[in-house]
């Protein structure tokens, strides 16, 4: 056994990332280490790197016991790590950057030609064949991760830690990529493969072990597992926490059509996809993270463009190349990332909720600040934000009441079309219920709804349709008459191959 | 109160005030002369004004998260165009070619201001550089227009703009005010304001509320240059010539530090235009300070630079922290809670 990590615990400020985790890794294996996000998959590959320390368990390395105090002390012991983003410098050659701090000197000065010989054969053993004095921006996200690779390789690693290494890579950059790894792991080389895609897992993997909420669920051999099996392990069976809302969806007889996509869709982002949406509409997406959700909603909004397809509002073709043109037409999004994308943290409840309205006046046409009051008021009121106050500066407030914040912008607007990506992630339970709530009203009253979410009783009880994504594509439209989450699971697993 | 923004640059400015009282009594005394104010206050005022037009301007610019380093190179272009104007008429003292002067010196600036604007807004180039390549290449236009010569003007309205006086008051301290007064009531009674915070603060946000974000910071750049341009006629018209190599040089610098000091955060977001008025005039009481204290010329800067620390030290919340700390200590592993840790999947 190459690597063994027992009773890992690691807590953050309010979190318990990792609770005591076991962990083993074997030479000659692609090891998946498998769960929904904040399962705790980067926590423990950055306690493994030496970024993190371990507030109890114990890490061996080939039956020592190490304890890295950084990254290099862990890349000198034969731990290399590929992280999601390419962390190299674009602006250097190839060569530079798989020898960088390593470059073969004499006196002091760099000797650039046994540096590119040695970067040649580095590349040769993943079959890569580059001008190695070539900047390494003029080469593919894939070659660069290729490139990563090779730098790993070059330390002489006997654990070669793969961080979602195929999420920027297309379908054939993506066998490529298998390939290699497949070629290493019959080397010898214990390769740690961090991913959201389950047939890469199924295509490459030995073995995986899945965590959930910072808990080790299990380690199991590939070839013992079905997909479904793993979905279901990932997600686990907390999903029952609240049924008090009804599954009343009122039944509508006259359907209008708001909006239809045709073969939508943007490389890298999504797959093309079509689809109609009516008024009073619930559309549920689901599907793991990763999986598309919130890189289609985007198109829908604006907020990407997509580079095909088009896109009919009423029954007219429109371009949505800004968000703006799409809240111009009714169309309203609230982000999964309520920090980056939706608020302004430094302004108040209310300035918040005035600054889609205020946006769509232009700067010459402000509200007044009677009609602001009056509105965040009357939001405060409806949707229950605590702390009551409209100055309270939004930062200040809690996740669930940000959130509440952020609808409350759109809600205003009063759009045709309200897209919702995790309204509830990461808000407590009487939030939650409120939100759920309130978009069954909001489709009673005539809105059309788009509703995202990870878990997938949420979805069910609110959708009168639900997409199923995986892998960046619609594989799957479902009208939910009595869908269960096992259904589901069971499409996002076999990718809805009927 | 502590907690009101203005409150450390105010504490300052007050201090900075009253330590020049305690060196020298006679500093608040204002006397009435030939139907003038005078005195060290006023002083203060009529030769800040420049510099707080030129720190209103950029406070809306550092406002979406930009800076604007070509000021001072405007302030020398408009004040050189100004006074070549001028020098070519028949009749200096004539109010119609006086305000044509003024008239070409503005509408050059704003020019200026918007192709910076078109730099950063249309084609994203990092305000610094963008910025910078008028801050460089406007002192050379500056001096192409006076020919690398002082040119002097003979004339009495355009030496009003700086020098005059109405009201008993300096006309330059009347135009600060006034632009003052506009641009509040112009931020703060249209959605400029809260438009310009919330691209500032979150941009990304920003643009998914659909708020239409390079259209303002165009705007902003226009307004910073055209506040640039009247800085550039109060500098010319006081002292009736055009300098293209010293005018208005390294104001940009004093003005940054005004808008930094009146509280706006350089990342963007929330601004004050009272505190950068405060901001612009704390620096320039410090000048008129070290002429008052009879603090020797060599050391004039590190003077300015110590206090200048000292003040930002004060504002800064960390450092109010640690030294509170200081005198409490707390168990060391206080400190790590403060680092930002993530939490990913």
């Amino acid at each position: 056994m190459v690597l063994r990590m027992t009773g890992i615990r690691k807590r953050f400020p309010g979190v318990v990332a990792l609770d005591d985790v076991d962990f083993r890794l074997l030479p000659g294996e692609v090891h998946a280490l498998m769960g929904e996000n904040g399962a705790g998959k980067s926590t423990l590959i950055k306690v493994l790197t030496g970024v993190y320390g371990v507030d109890a368990g114990e890490i061996e390395l080939a039956g020592e016991p190490v304890s890295f105090t950084g990254p290099a002390a862990a890349q000198r012991a034969g731990v290399s790590t590929v992280y999601q983003e390419v962390n190299l410098c674009p602006n250097l050659s190839i060569a530079e950057n798989i020898l960088l701090g390593r470059e073969p000197r004499r006196f002091g000065r760099i000797r650039w030609a046994p540096m590119r010989r040695r970067a040649e054969e580095l590349l040769a053993r993943l079959d890569l064949e580059l001008d190695v004095s070539a900047p390494l921006s003029a080469q593919s996200i894939a070659v660069q991760q290729l490139v990563a690779i090779a730098r790993a390789l070059d330390v002489d690693a006997r654990v070669l830690v793969l961080d979602e290494p195929t999420s920027s890579l297309d379908s054939h950059e993506v066998d490529r990529l298998l390939a290699v790894m497949r070629t290493l792991r019959d080397e010898g080389m214990a390769i740690l493969f961090v991913t959201h895609f389950i047939d890469q897992v199924f295509a490459i993997s030995d073995r995986m072990t899945v965590l959930r909420n910072g808990k080790l669920v299990g380690e199991y051999e590939t070839a013992e597992i079905t997909p479904v099996e793993l979905v279901t392990r990932m997600i686990g069976k907390e999903l029952a926490t609240l049924d008090e809302l009804e599954q009343v969806r009122p039944e509508r007889t006259v359907r209008e059509e708001l909006l239809r996509a045709e073969e939508v869709g943007r490389a890298g982002g999504i797959e093309p996809f079509s689809l109609g949406i009516q008024r009073g509409e619930v559309v549920g997406l689901a599907g793991l993270l990763g999986s598309g959700r919130t890189e289609l909603a985007r198109l829908l909004f604006g907020a990407d463009h997509a580079d095909q397809g088009t896109i009919r509002v009423d029954d007219k073709p429109v371009s949505l190349r800004t968000p703006r043109a799409a809240i111009a037409r009714g169309i309203a999004f609230c982000s999964e990332n309520r920090k980056t994308e939706g608020l302004v943290e430094d302004l108040t409840v209310r300035e918040n909720i005035a600054l889609a309205v205020q946006a769509s006046r232009g700067w010459t046409k402000p509200l007044s600040r009677k009609r602001q009051e009056e509105i965040a008021e009357s939001s405060i009121k409806a949707l229950d934000i605590r702390p009551a106050n409209p100055e309270a500066k939004v930062g200040e407030l809690s996740g669930g009441n940000q959130q509440k914040v952020l609808l409350a912008r759109w809600l205003i607007t009063e759009p045709r079309l309200l897209i919702l990506d995790e309204p509830t992630r990461g808000i407590d339970i009487g939030a939650k219920t409120e939100i759920q709530k309130l978009v069954t009203r909001l489709a009673a009253e005539g809105m059309a709804v788009v509703f995202i979410s990870a878990e997938l009783e949420e979805v069910l009880r609110l959708s009168d349709r639900v997409l199923v994504l995986r892998d960046r594509q619609v594989v799957a439209q479902l009208d939910n008459d009595a869908l269960t989450p096992e259904q589901i699971m069971a499409t996002i697993a076999d990718g809805g191959a009927e | 109160m502590i907690k009101h923004r203005l409150f450390w640059p105010t504490a300052a400015l007050i201090v900075l005030l009253l330590g020049n009282f305690i060196a020298h009594p006679a500093f608040f005394s204002v006397e009435l002369r030939e139907g003038h104010l005078y005195g060290s206050l006023i002083d203060i005022l009529r030769f800040g004004a420049p510099l707080i037009m030129v720190a209103l301007g950029m406070t809306l610019v550092i406002a979406t998260g930009g800076i604007d380093l070509s000021v001072g190179s405007v302030v020398a272009i408009s004040g050189a165009i100004a006074c070549l104007h001028l020098s070519g008429l028949e009749n200096q003292d004539s109010l119609g070619g006086t305000a044509g002067a003024v008239g070409i010196a503005l509408g050059l600036s704003i020019v200026l201001g918007a192709c910076n604007g078109v730099l950063v807004s249309v084609l994203n180039i990092q305000p610094i550089i963008a910025t910078l390549i008028l801050m460089v290449a406007g002192r050379g236009l500056a001096q192409l227009i006076t020919d690398g010569q002082i040119i002097t003007v003979n004339s009495s309205p355009y030496q009003a703009i700086g020098g005059g006086f109405v009201l008993t008051l300096p006309v330059s301290i009347l135009i600060a005010v006034a632009v003052f007064v506009l641009a509040s009531l112009l931020v703060r009674k249209s959605a400029l304001g809260m438009l310009l915070e919330a691209v500032g603060g979150n941009p990304e946000a920003s643009r998914l509320a659909g708020v239409r974000s390079r259209r303002l910071i165009w705007l902003t750049y226009v307004v910073c240059g055209l506040c640039a341009g009247i800085a550039g006629l109060m500098i010319s018209s006081n002292v009736s010539s055009a300098d293209g190599n010293n005018a208005g040089l390294w104001i940009e610098l004093d003005a940054i530090l005004a808008v930094v000091i009146g509280g706006t955060a350089l990342t963007g977001g929330r601004f004050s235009f009272a505190g950068t008025v405060i901001g612009a005039l704390l620096i320039q009481t410090l000048s008129t300070t070290v002429y008052t204290l009879g603090i020797p010329p060599q050391t004039t800067l590190l003077f300015k630079a110590v206090v200048v620390m000292a003040v930002c030290l004060v504002q800064s919340p960390a450092f109010r922290r640690k030294l509170v700390r200081r005198r409490k200590p707390k168990p060391v592993t206080r400190a790590r809670q403060d680092e930002k840790v993530e939490v990913s999947a």
